[in-house]
């Protein structure tokens, strides 16, 4: 059976609100955690065939040419050595998320320094590393383009991607306030703790494939297309995923590499990518060059806003970090430029690193929003809340839920917000300049197709199916909550099964839009059954309640495992439809900083943080509050200390471990604290629920920005904010 | 990583003996030379494995001072009550180093030959003349975030990565070692790390094959002990900038001063100027400054490091007033 | 050659090249996974694991070191069926999300608490000489060693509070 459900109408019945078992909602610990925490949870490159072979990458040492010769006999000759593959079917770099088929493949055109030219396979590790070290690569040199602002930079400006309405050059002219400055963001990595990894067997034709992988539902393809096969001869697994971040969400080099080394040498082969591999050969976020203009009225009122913005990629990739998403519907104002370029340079490939497009734009945005406040001397609060539009100001179409007044306004009480003093500089502890710093938060939110199977056995237990991951996010707690809730089945009754390309195809994990679509797909499976259960019972299923493991009905009352002599099954099947054209739809929030700025060294240091989100209905509060941490430690990385240092002669990532990327420590990170606030969205889907993995990172940067500014009187206008751009402004 | 002949020594003798080819590397805590093996920036064929050597205590000298076993990990010599009594910067400047787990197997020994950080020395696609020497610097010119300012030339810009060589610097420490010949010696730390001048892949003025014992403090010298560590995070992060220092008042007036920065050369630097600026001097701003016009007079950045020079004055200037009481 | 680790008080034989590190012998000759290669280079922790009552990096040292030598894995530690109040600890507060970092984290936080016991002093204790109070601050910087990009810091600090006995904040 399947219940298919297409997102054309609002879902008033808030239908979650009405079950008696509690699940939902609830700050439940994740059914998985007792086998992360054990390490008994198999992550990719953890279930190795008797007689599997290691595969090691090789890099290409220049950032542009063509490999001519790669030495195989020498390294052939090397004990253990069993193979140098140069397929033209290996990747230049990993697909872009939801790509649905190959990115571009060859690697004998050298497109970037980093990028993998070869696979050297032995019959252990240490043998494959050596290998790989040792092949000596014949290149005939080509010109790469480092610079993306060079004056001779091979610039694009897709039409598509800019936009204005108003005249924002006579508002500007107008305006009794303006902003107008330039400001830099540096490239980022997701850095995900687990290295991509992927273990290949093959039977005769048919492909196993162990891999850390976010959408499976696309990789698929991307795999099959890779290597000229159909989609059927792939089965792909990935049940735990050590951190994606948008890194993994295309399929990657050492996939195909591992595929192509099993099918020629007839064995297993596992291939993992170094951590210096990870940082060259998968994705970055590109570094941004963004001028905004904000013109206000005497009231502070926007009448225009300006966001243009440059940022690179490697030539023959779509992909280019969006940078003002959220710039046309954030705030109000008449007159609006968008504008987009793209530099193309031979550096590694940028791709979606968590929150593309926000997690710098709005950073950016909302430091100009502080430097608007400074101007009009209105409380940087109270000039958000002073423009916040009724209606989406671009497209002229309604809110479908909008919380940004509330976070704003009980984030700041939260907070202490009023103990800040309004002029920079001014508040010391010894050494340490303190201040605080605000930013708004918003993020479109997004449904995808997706299905899963839910399936109740004759014992009263339920199975989730579906190939959807969960990178940490919390899809295997809130997919077994809703179950659960739907079901009326206590928690441990219900298992879900993810990662597995055998089960209904899910949403995969990315754009925030795991939960929503995901647990939609699971919710109209359970409806599918809680009908049928009905059915049994002869009643109708909204008068029916269901709750650990009992059937209630008017005088009826039945245990569930009573009414199943077989198992019953369903499959739900959601997919977005009016609802997003007819609504804008985002999740809002605000962030509140407290820094410390060492006036010797220029030194900051994160000493109070909260962030206040609306994400439609909190399936979990406990899972969705780690979410926002995450997302709030990556915006203190932004802020403060993450940088891909790429060398400007050559392209290559100078600091490519993480030594010298400096990841926050958990000394960076104080205690964070999260205000989840409760609300539903009929227009998301049925569950009322957002998305929540991105939002914690959009903006976030910027409120610890503005808090440095009014630490210690210094405007940075670049990220991260490393105690040298600080130090510059610092006196004597 | 190379194949390489691994050995385990039962003695210092056997060690010793083992270890007499230029390509062999003593291997104690593994913690530096096993990550630049694993990227074959280092390529030895034989491995001499000391750690079952008896190196491991810590005793007081006759002199009054101490003598650190090679093989005293950091972190028992940072929590060592005589080093916390008696010479609290080397303990501040252990735990200021590395993580917890690194602690737990870097040795003594081993922390005194730390390799430089530098992204090219790391990277075996770049020129690097303290890697291959005379393949030329590819720092020069690329990003020096890391780089020296003082003592550098031009074969190489590279900074020793030390904390815990700082601190000993600071406390006139010695280096004892153990010739091929079996002969042991001490060598004055400060005359232990070489600039790099036109041989940036010779680093120290150990001998082929010799084996550090151990490392001598002198008696303690008492004063205010600081060790301030400069860094792009809060904790586990190589020093941008670091300072040990060492200072003693008498009647208002700077007695007895030491100073050793790091990540300022190729070596734990000491200037002695500087502190002969300083002693018999009252403390104040002014002299401080005067302290810091001396020690960077001949400073130089390579552009993404200019900042460090302005990052010593300062921090400088923070430490000498913390160190006389804030008469600064 | 052949190495002897009394592994979680079991005591196994290892046969492989002298270039296996203590993590890739766990990892892939030992069939004990749950150690985690990160970085390999000792720059996130992931790896951690007790070897004679100390937490070190195992990516950083070759397995044929430690012949005769007690090594603590997370699997050691305790079973799904049977955590340690320390794994019990990080489920309840959520100390982690994706999980790949977390048996690091946690061999660290247990080895950590006995760095502690000891009287150990760190870079976030005012007086060196012991008698430090299990602050935040001291627990934070303790496990700096220890790199989680998911972020759960905070939550990691509320858990070996938890295990420590040092109650909720």
């Amino acid at each position: 059976m399947t219940a298919h459900m297409k997102m054309d109408s609002p879902d008033e019945r808030n239908r979650l609100d009405h079950m008696a078992q509690g699940s939902v909602g609830a700050p439940l610990d994740r059914p998985e955690g007792k086998l992360k925490v054990s390490g008994r949870a198999t992550y990719a490159n953890e279930d190795h065939p008797e007689g599997t072979l290691h595969g090691v990458l090789v890099r290409a040492p220049v950032g542009a040419g063509k490999v001519r010769d790669v030495g195989r006999a020498d390294v052939m000759a090397l004990e253990g050595v069993r193979a140098v593959i140069t397929d033209p079917r290996l990747l230049r770099n990993p697909a872009q998320g939801t790509a649905d088929a190959a990115p571009i493949q060859g690697c004998d055109e050298i497109a970037y320094l980093g990028q993998p030219v070869a696979l050297v396979v032995a019959e252990s590790f240490e043998q494959a590393r050596h290998g790989a070290q040792a092949l000596r690569l014949t290149i005939d040199g080509g010109a790469a383009a480092i610079d993306p602002e060079a004056d001779d930079a091979e610039i694009e400006r897709p039409e598509k991607k800019q936009s204005s309405q108003g005249d924002l050059d006579s508002a500007m002219s107008q305006a009794a306030y303006t902003v107008d400055q330039t400001y830099h963001t540096a490239p980022n990595s997701s850095a995900a703790m687990e290295p991509h990894a992927s273990v290949a067997r093959w039977d005769g034709d048919m492909l196993e494939l162990r891999g850390s992988y976010q959408m499976l539902n696309y990789n698929i393809n991307e795999l099959a297309d890779s290597l000229g096969i159909d989609a059927e001869q792939i089965h792909l697994l990935s049940p735990y995923v050590g951190g994606g971040f948008g890194s993994k969400l295309g399929i990657a080099p050492e996939a195909v590499a591992a595929a192509i080394a099993a099918k020629e040498l007839g064995v297993p082969v596992s291939v993992a990518m170094t951590r210096q591999q990870v940082f060259e050969a998968t994705m970055r976020r590109s570094e941004t060059r963004q001028r905004v203009r904000l013109a206000a009225d005497a009231e502070g009122k926007l009448t225009g806003i300006g966001h243009e913005a440059r940022v690179s990629q490697l030539p023959g990739e779509s992909f280019s970090e969006p940078v003002t998403q959220a710039t046309p519907f954030l705030y109000a104002g008449a007159h609006r430029v968008i504008g987009h370029e793209i530099a193309r340079v031979n550096r590694t490939c940028a791709g979606s690193v968590r929150a593309p497009g926000e997690a710098v734009g709005l950073a950016v945005l909302e430091v100009a929003m502080d430097e608007l406040s400074e101007a009009a001397g209105i409380d940087p609060v109270e000039l958000r809340l002073r423009n916040i539009p009724e209606r989406d100001p671009t497209k002229d179409i309604p809110f479908s839920s909008h919380v940004l007044a509330q976070a704003l306004t009980e984030g700041a009480e939260r907070f202490g917000w009023s103990e800040r003093s309004k002029r920079p500089g001014t508040v010391r502890e010894g050494e340490w300049m303190i201040g605080m710093g605000m930013a708004s938060a918003v993020r479109s939110n997004i449904m995808q197709e997706a299905a899963a199977r839910v399936t109740l056995q004759p014992g009263g237990r339920a199975v989730v199916e579906t190939d959807m991951t969960d990178i940490g996010t919390g899809t295997y707690a809130v997919l077994t909550q809703i179950a659960s809730e739907m079901l009326g089945l206590p928690m441990d009754r219900v298992e879900t099964r993810l990662g597995d390309s055998a089960f209904p195809r899910g949403s995969g994990s990315g754009g925030s839009w795991g939960a929503g679509s995901n647990g939609t797909s699971v919710f109209l499976a359970c409806e599918e059954l809680r009908r049928q259960i009905a059915g049994r019972i002869g009643c109708d299923e909204a008068e029916m309640t269901l709750k650990d493991g009992t059937v209630t009905a008017g005088n009826v009352r039945r245990d569930l495992s009573e009414l199943l002599d077989t198992p019953l099954s369903a499959v739900g099947q959601g997919e977005p439809g009016d609802t997003y054209k007819s609504h804008r739809q985002a999740t809002y929030g605000s962030y509140f900083a407290e820094v410390a700025v060492n006036s010797v060294t220029g030194e900051t240091r994160v000493r109070r943080m909260l962030g206040v989100f609306g994400a439609g209905r909190i399936l979990n509060p406990k899972t969705a509050r780690s979410q926002c941490i995450g997302g709030m430690t990556f915006g203190i990385g932004i802020a403060l200390t993450e940088e891909i240092v790429h060398d400007m002669r050559d392209g290559h990532v100078v600091n490519r471990d993480l030594a010298e990327y400096h990841l926050p420590v958990n000394a960076d990170v104080p205690q964070i604290d999260v205000m989840l606030l409760d609300e539903r969205d009929p227009y998301s889907n049925p569950l009322q629920a957002k998305g929540i993995g991105e939002l914690g990172i959009c903006g976030a940067a910027g409120a610890i920005g503005n808090a440095i500014y009014n630490a210690c009187g210094v405007r940075v206008r670049s990220f991260p904010m490393t105690l040298d751009t600080i130090l510059e402004g610092l006196g004597d | 990583m190379k194949p390489f002949e691994y050995l385990r020594a039962a003695d210092r003798g056997t060690a010793r003996r083992d270890a007499a080819m230029p390509a062999a590397a003593y291997i104690a805590g593994g913690t530096n030379l096993l990550d630049l093996m694993k990227l074959e920036v280092m390529q030895p064929e034989r491995l001499v494995d000391i750690n079952r050597l008896d190196m491991k205590s810590v005793e007081t000298t006759g002199e009054g001072g101490l003598r650190i076993g090679a093989l005293v990990t950091n972190s028992d010599l940072a929590a060592h009550e005589t080093v916390i009594a008696d010479y609290p910067l080397l303990s501040r400047a252990l735990l200021a180093g590395a993580s917890g787990q690194l602690r737990n197997k870097a040795t003594t020994g081993g922390n005194l030959l730390q390799r430089t950080r530098c992204y090219y020395f790391y990277d075996t696609a770049m020129a690097c003349n303290k890697r291959d020497p005379g393949s030329g610097c590819a720092a020069i010119g690329g990003a020096t975030r890391l780089h020296a300012i003082l003592g550098a030339s031009a074969q190489c810009i590279a900074t020793h990565p030390s904390d815990m060589a700082v601190a000993m610097l600071a406390l006139d420490a010695e280096v004892e070692i153990e010739e091929e010949s079996g002969e042991t010696r001490r060598i004055p730390l400060r005359e232990f790390h070489t600039l790099p001048g036109d041989t940036p892949h010779i680093e120290t003025v150990l001998p082929q094959g010799a084996l550090i014992t151990a490392v001598h403090l002198p008696a303690p010298a008492g004063g205010t002990q600081i060790y301030r560590k400069v860094r792009d995070r809060a904790s586990y992060a190589f020093a941008l900038v670091s300072i040990a220092a060492r200072v003693t008042l008498e009647d208002g007036k700077i007695a007895q001063v030491a100073l050793a920065f790091g990540g300022v050369a190729h070596k734990p630097w000491r200037d002695p100027e500087v502190e002969k600026a300083l002693i018999g001097k009252a403390p104040s701003r002014a002299l401080f400054d005067t302290a810091a016009d001396i020690l960077l007079a001949d400073a130089r950045g390579q552009g993404d490091n200019d900042f460090k020079i302005p990052l010593v004055r300062r921090t400088l200037r923070a430490v000498l007033t913390e160190a006389t009481g804030g008469a600064g | 050659m052949d190495t002897t680790l009394k592994i979680n008080g079991e005591e196994r034989v290892l046969q492989a090249d002298p270039r296996t590190s203590l993590l890739d012998a766990l990892r892939h000759h030992l069939g004990l996974t749950g150690s985690k290669k990160g970085c390999d280079h000792g720059q996130c922790g992931a790896c951690t694991v007790i070897v004679n009552g100390r937490r070190i990096n195992s990516c950083l040292t070759l397995a044929c070191m430690h012949d005769g030598d007690e090594i603590t894995t997370v699997e050691g530690l305790g079973t799904p069926e049977a955590l340690s109040p320390m794994q019990q600890a990080f489920v309840t507060h959520d100390g982690y999300q994706c999980g790949y970092c977390t048996p690091g984290q946690i061999c660290s936080a247990t080895a950590m608490l006995e760095e502690v016991a000891q009287g150990w002093p760190s870079h976030a204790s005012a007086d060196l000489s012991g008698g430090m109070e299990l602050t935040d601050a001291e627990i934070s910087e303790r496990m700096s060693g220890n790199l989680c990009r998911c972020a759960a810091y905070p939550n990691i600090v509320d858990a070996i509070r938890d295990a420590a006995g040092k109650g909720e904040r």
